[in-house]
């Protein structure tokens, strides 16, 4: 077995799969040295929206990444899909916030308007939608909507199969995937040296740290800085039944198998993966009141994940200074930045750099002194 | 094709399977009860329309849903039979009406 490669990722969620597909794509020879099975691992928990809207409130170039990465996607599903003939059934075609009181839905607006009002921002295409219009375009929302807002950009994919797919194009693409490799020791002199948990070393002219809640503990190896924690988020799921929620919101949605999703609590919970069930039972009565009909369905599965979350919520994209050729990056929006993560960020890391756009997202913004 | 180990002693329930009434055994698994009656499937595939039938017969798989007194999709394997139950199989995709 090779120890010696030009780039390794240190990660294989959707973050360190899409850096290492985009590396190998450069002709590097590159490895993934992944956790086992009971990782943390937001990539198996997520909600699956590729999504625009109320994204980069005093992050400008937040907004802007997310927009190119959302720009991507269609060409990085139909690259997915041509490398593994798995279809990521990424669906475009637009995406709702809706609101259940006047202050919910005031809140919404003044997020949109936050948001695209700021100097340097790209705005998102939106429009506010009282109640009716709401019930108009999305049949079955229920009475107790009043109202919420759209945007054209946004949608979503079926993430169980973009996971698979992402990690079919890494095997295709030549790139060893090593499953159960925790690294326990990051040595540099003139290449990197990494010491594997139960013993072994890999040597690597590059590496980037893709590894979700634990690039907190590996960053400072190489002179970096990825102070993530954990936010827990809770899934609930219900039988398939026949198409009736073709555009998703943001908190419910219908997978293109007829699964409904229903999502998004947000819980500072350290690193427990303890489902909650009185969050859950907000969620499920927040979503029946959104669309009542869907409270006969059965619930076939809840799940509890950890987000990984940055201070200020904000991506960090980082080169080392003092380990140079030693990259991290992470972000709470694995899906939805796929697609950028491939064919921007991996590129320019391949060749040893950061592109322009990502310079924003060091760790050092996390470090200026607040004067307030 | 499924025959039982031994007479069990439980007392007969008696009960319909799509308007055929079937005696089964008190404490039998609805799912039970329809391999007994050679349903080898109970359903069809909401996302390929294929014919399903129970398998883990232990609330695992979620292949063995049935209608059950009027509640669609629920786990015949996790549901014991009663006296005058009315299962249906053969459903498919469930709809929900706005």
């Amino acid at each position: 077995m090779s120890t010696h490669f030009d780039f390794v990722v240190i990660g294989g969620g959707l973050v360190g799969a899409a850096l290492a597909r985009g590396i190998a794509r450069e002709n590097l020879r590159v490895c993934v040295l992944d956790e086992g099975d009971v990782a943390y691992r937001a990539s198996r928990g997520n909600f699956a929206l590729v999504w625009q809207q109320s994204k980069g409130i005093n992050m400008p170039a937040y907004a802007n990444w997310t927009r190119r990465s959302v720009e991507l996607w269609p060409a990085y599903a139909e690259q997915l899909q041509n490398e593994t003939n798995i279809d990521v059934a990424l669906q475009q075609e637009g995406g709702f916030h809706l609101a259940l009181s006047d202050a919910e839905l005031e809140r919404l607006v003044s997020i949109a308007e936050r948001v695209n009002g700021q100097t340097g921002v790209n705005p998102y295409p939106y429009s506010v939608l009282n109640g009716d219009e709401i019930r108009r375009r999305l049949p079955g929302a229920g009475p107790d909507v009043v109202g919420g807002t759209y945007s054209p950009l946004d949608g979503h994919l079926n993430c169980l199969r973009l996971y698979r797919a992402m990690h079919r194009a890494l095997i295709a693409a030549g790139v060893d995937y090593r499953p159960g490799n925790r690294v326990v020791r990051i040595d540099y002199t003139d290449s990197f040296s990494l010491s594997i948990e139960g013993g072994g070393q890999i040597k690597a002219r590059h590496i980037a740290l893709a590894a979700g809640l634990d690039n907190a503990r590996l960053a400072p190896m190489v002179g970096l800085s990825a102070p993530v924690r954990p936010q827990r988020g809770n899934i609930i799921v219900t039988e398939k039944v026949a198409p009736f929620l073709k555009i998703p919101v943001q908190t419910v949605r219908q997978t293109d198998e007829g699964s409904v999703m229903i999502g998004d609590s947000q819980e500072e919970s350290g690193l427990s993966e303890d489902i909650n069930n009185g969050i859950m039972g907000v969620m499920a009565r927040r979503a029946v009141r959104m669309f009542p009909a869907i409270a006969d369905l059965n619930i076939v599965r809840m799940w509890a994940c950890l987000r990984v979350l940055s201070p200020d919520g904000f991506p960090i994209y980082d080169h080392s200074v003092t380990h140079p050729g030693a990259f991290v990056a992470t972000c709470h929006s694995g899906v939805t930045l796929a697609a950028v993560h491939a064919a921007v960020l991996a590129p320019h890391m391949a060749h040893g750099r950061l592109p322009p756009e990502a310079k924003s997202f060091s760790a050092r913004r996390l470090h200026v002194s607040k004067t307030d | 094709m499924f025959r039982r180990l031994t007479e069990a002693d439980g007392a007969l329930v008696s009960l319909t399977i799509n308007g055929v009434t079937c005696d089964g055994r008190a404490g039998d698994s609805v799912a039970a009860l329809l391999l007994e009656n050679g349903y080898a499937a109970c359903r069809t595939s909401a996302v390929s329309g294929k014919p399903r039938g129970s398998y883990c017969m232990m609330g695992v798989c979620f292949e063995c849903l049935v209608e059950i007194d009027g509640v669609a999709n629920r786990q015949a394997c996790m549901v014991q039979i009663a006296e005058g139950m009315d299962v249906k199989t053969g459903t498919g995709r469930r709809r929900v009406t706005p």
